[in-house]
């Protein structure tokens, strides 16, 4: 019995690929195994070429697989662009309507199943799917029920006839492909998932929660990709919670927006990808000087311009660190997990208020959009602190105001809400004084801009770095951000298997830079690896910038447009620690 | 209630004597006091330009956003909370230039505000550039050989654009100003209100005086009907938009926070944020 599988199915966009997989991996989640998602699609609606890949673990996973196992193929397309990522003895399932060919070298089973006849003798090729995914289901020896109980929710709104022909389009293909391969595959039997329950859902999902539950009412925003499945989730959530999603025109509305609604009092986001995120850098600086709490997830894709809008990058690191003109406090944090989207959105909400200032949460599509096991969520674990918020504030003498912008300590000051009687203020992005009026006053200038960036000073967030750091002294640091982390995981057993010691740090709070916490790792280190999907190695720069490491650093980049593999990982890292190189790696 | 004193402050405006702007926040500090609003319940967002200056001048909550953002700034306060008697103001760079798109959007969403725009045919803030505003032939700093853009017909794109309420006046009829200002603030929906606001120091052209001579009160047309949207779409064509006084009102359309679904009828910003268990049990149910 194995205890690790991977799955892809593939065909043209609109062709029924999603659903399949979405079928195919509840059915997985109720039986409990770990999923790992990864969704290959391009920038249009019906057409071009599109897979999905699962891979199935007993234990968790956050990464794809190098490999493949099964795949499923609707056209030869689909054949020719991922056969070569089958495993020798790794199985096809293709429809036998367009007489499926392997690719000659490959040592793989192909079963040929009459996907498409059998789809239309039950009355539809919409049927085609059921098929094709009851094949492979039955090929791995699971249990039925738990795959008919997947469709009969996938299709229940339309209609029981509906449910029994995909359920009979399902023992079809299972009942044909058993029959050719004369029972389920003994190499591909998985052992029985550990039973306990899990979530299985995109970081969009996880991140649109955590913000519910952190209290967001309002959201504002403009549909991009890939982002939108943010404000999707919270047009459907937010009604039952009294709150809304307001479209917008662009993104400069939905940051002000937003930034309007917290002034007010009300826990408000944005949410968008780079171009979305460059057009809110106005925005961004008047929350910083306004000290408007501000909550921005940026889900970066493929930049520059619109790029590469459906594919894989990390390159706007930069833009969220240094972007707005002028300067102000501002916090980026970068979710490393699926359960980080959720309890992340969560402290967002809460340092935003804290620090009265803008927080931008950064993901990276692969965290976005791919869909994941996670760990069941902790009620227990939802706080909500907003910081120095005051209420029944003592009435103002005449001509008095409320000092918003006073002075303290620590930089922060008492903030109150409009329709508060004896709060009267005025908030502006001109340079002002305590009560908010515009000042051009040298002294008041200087005072000013030191007590905003001086909040940052006591900034404390949740985990600034996750460590998995077995060596006092090792050989080599793999440091990375975002989505990159199951890979680097990976890649640092199998380098430790050869006798290396390795260590992975996973940066999640990005700016301010968490000196001390990752000098603890770096200073004992032989060498760094910076790993990340960009060209010139933005959070390498950030280390160069803020950590002594500059020496025995190296910079890992990818910029394809797909997220770095395991054993891409391992081998370039292993070729740089055994030539004790400092070059930049090639790409 | 409080008296229209109650609705000054003690900060001296920066604005050149003779702005017709002063009268805008004489006008908001009239119309506030006449329908019954206190300081606290009264929020003042502002645009950057002279005339984004007022959101500071009046005695309330005061916003001073960015060039052309008012208005979602505005949108964002009115959704959170709707107690609140929200004004945008702002110049006609600010609304029709840099903000238009807002603009037209705001009006199509029509939520319960009002956004006032002094329209003084000019930059003011920036020393005297062309505006959309501007008319064709207009000397400049900007444009000195005149304007060759055409003028913008705001009133005309907001009727098209589905307003509920749009109305015109003039710095120089504090009166006429103070009582569509209440007639806006009263409307459920949004209501846009464009000033003509002379600036003094940099349009020698539109000045009081060619106001005075020029506008139409449509007080003094016989038989105007503000329910008539055809009508005012065809008065504002015919005289070129050189018309004051209520020119449509549509009192039949929910604002946009009276028809979302679900949205709660307090103002969000009073609510309890923590979710309870059971309704957090139940989000995560679809996930399984
Ligand atoms: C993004 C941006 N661009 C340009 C400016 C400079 N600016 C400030 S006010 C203004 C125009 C002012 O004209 P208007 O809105 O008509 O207001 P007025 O001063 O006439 O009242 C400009 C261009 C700015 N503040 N922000
Ligand atoms: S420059 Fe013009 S608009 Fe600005 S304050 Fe002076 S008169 Fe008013
Ligand atoms: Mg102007």
């Amino acid at each position: 019995m194995i205890n690790q599988l991977s799955w892809k199915i593939g065909g043209q966009q609109g062709e029924g690929v999603e659903s399949t997989d979405r079928i195919f991996s509840t059915a997985l989640n109720r039986l409990g195994y770990y999923l790992y998602g990864y969704r290959h699609f391009s920038s249009r609606i019906k057409g071009g070429h599109t897979n999905n890949k699962i891979r199935i673990s007993t234990a968790p996973i956050r990464a794809i697989s190098d490999d493949l196992d099964i795949l499923v193929a609707f056209d030869q397309e689909s054949i020719d662009l991922n056969a070569h990522e089958l495993r020798s003895g790794g199985v096809i399932v293709a429809d036998a309507k367009f007489k499926p060919a392997v690719p000659e070298g490959l040592n793989v089973q192909l079963f040929a199943v009459p996907i498409t006849a059998i789809a239309e003798e039950l009355g539809t090729s919409l049927y085609k799917n059921m098929v094709a995914s009851g094949a492979s289901w039955a090929l791995l020896g699971l249990p039925l029920e738990v795959f008919n109980k997947a469709v009969e929710e996938e299709y229940g709104r339309k209609g029981a006839i509906v449910v029994e022909k995909n359920i009979e389009a399902v023992r079809r293909g299972s009942q044909f492909v058993l029959e050719q391969a004369g029972g389920p595959l003994s190499a591909f039997q998985l052992e029985p998932a550990d039973g306990v329950q899990k979530l299985f859902m995109i970081g969009n999902d996880a991140m649109a929660l955590g913000a519910l539950t952190a209290g967001c009412r309002i959201m504002s925003a403009y549909p991009i990709t890939p982002a939108s499945e943010i404000m999707e989730y919270l047009i459907k959530q937010l009604p039952k919670f009294g709150g809304t999603v307001v479209q917008t025109e662009d993104e400069i509305a939905a940051a002000t927006m937003a930034i309007g609604s917290n002034y007010a009092g009300v826990r408000a986001m944005t949410a968008s990808a780079g171009p979305g995120l460059s057009l809110m850098m106005e925005a961004i600086g008047l929350a910083g000087m306004t000290e408007t709490p501000l909550v921005i997830v940026d889900t970066q894709r493929g930049g520059p311009s619109t790029g590469l809008p459906t594919k894989q990058e990390q390159s706007d690191l930069n833009a969220m660190v240094y972007g707005t003109h002028g300067e102000i406090p501002k916090i980026v944090i970068a979710p490393s997990s699926i359960e980080d989207c959720f309890y992340d959105m969560i402290e967002a909400f809460n340092l935003a208020e804290k620090y009265q200032c803008p927080v931008i949460v950064m993901t990276d599509l692969q965290l976005s959009l791919g869909k994941q096991s996670c760990a069941v969520l902790d009620y227990d674990r939802i706080v909500i602190d907003r910081g120095r918020l005051v209420r029944d504030v003592p009435e103002l003498e005449t001509h008095g105001q409320f000092k918003r912008y006073e002075f303290t300590e620590n930089g922060i000051s008492p903030r109150v809400l409009p329709g508060e009687k004896g709060g009267l203020h005025h908030v502006t992005g001109v340079e002002h004084d305590e009560v908010g009026r515009p000042s051009e006053s040298a002294i008041n200038r200087q005072r000013m801009m030191d007590k905003r960036l001086g909040k940052l000073k006591s900034l404390e967030i949740r985990k600034a770095v996750v460590a998995d750091a077995p060596y006092e002294e090792p050989d080599v640091l793999i440091i990375g951000m975002g989505s990159t982390g199951g890979t680097i995981d990976q890649a640092r057993i199998k380098l430790e298997q050869e006798g290396w010691k390795t260590n992975h740090l996973t940066i999640r709070q990005i700016h301010p830079f968490p000196t001390a916490q990752v000098k603890r790792y770096t200073e004992r280190a032989k060498q760094i690896i910076v790993l990340e999907n960009n060209a010139t190695g933005q959070l390498a720069d950030q280390l160069k910038l803020n950590v002594d490491c500059r020496s025995k650093l190296t910079s890992m980049t990818k910029y394809d447009g797909t997220p770095f593999l395991p054993q891409e990982v391992y081998s370039k890292s292993k070729e740089l620690v055994l030539n004790g190189n400092l070059q930049r790696v090639p790409q | 209630m409080a008296t229209f004193k109650e609705f000054r402050n003690n900060v001296k405006p920066n604005w050149c004597p003779g702005c017709g702007d002063f009268s805008v926040q004489a006008a908001i500090q009239r119309a506030a006091a006449n329908v019954g609003l206190t300081p606290e319940n009264l929020a003042v967002i502002s645009g950057i330009g002279c005339s984004g200056r007022i959101s500071g001048y009046v005695n309330a909550y005061g916003f001073h956003g960015i060039h052309g953002r008012a208005l979602p700034i505005a949108q964002g306060v009115k959704l959170a909370n709707r107690d609140l008697t929200v004004i945008a103001s702002g110049g006609d760079g600010d609304g029709f230039a840099i903000g238009m798109g807002h603009t037209v959007h705001a009006i199509r969403r029509n939520i319960n505000m009002t956004y006032i725009v002094m329209d003084n045919q000019i930059y003011g803030l920036t020393k005297g550039q062309t505006s959309p505003r501007s008319a064709v032939g207009f000397k400049t700093k900007s444009t000195p050989e005149g304007s060759i853009e055409s003028t913008l017909a705001p009133l005309e794109i907001a009727l098209a654009s589905g307003a509920t309420f749009v109305a015109q006046s003039f710095s120089s009829d504090l009166k006429q100003l103070t009582a569509l200002i209440e007639q806006g603030i009263q409307h459920e929906g949004f209501s846009l209100i464009n000033v003509f606001s002379p600036c003094v120091t940099f349009n020698k052209i539109n000045t009081y005086d060619w106001f005075k001579e020029n506008i139409v009160n449509l007080n003094t047309v016989e038989g105007y009907d503000p329910s008539n949207r055809i009508q005012a779409m065809t008065k504002l064509m015919e005289t070129n938009g050189m018309i004051t006084g209520l020119i449509y009102q549509d009192s039949s359309r929910k604002s946009y926070e009276n028809q979302i679904v679900g949205f709660r009828s307090e103002p969000l910003a009073q609510q309890n944020l923590k979710i309870s268990e059971e309704a957090f049990e139940g989000l995560l149910k679809e996930f399984k």
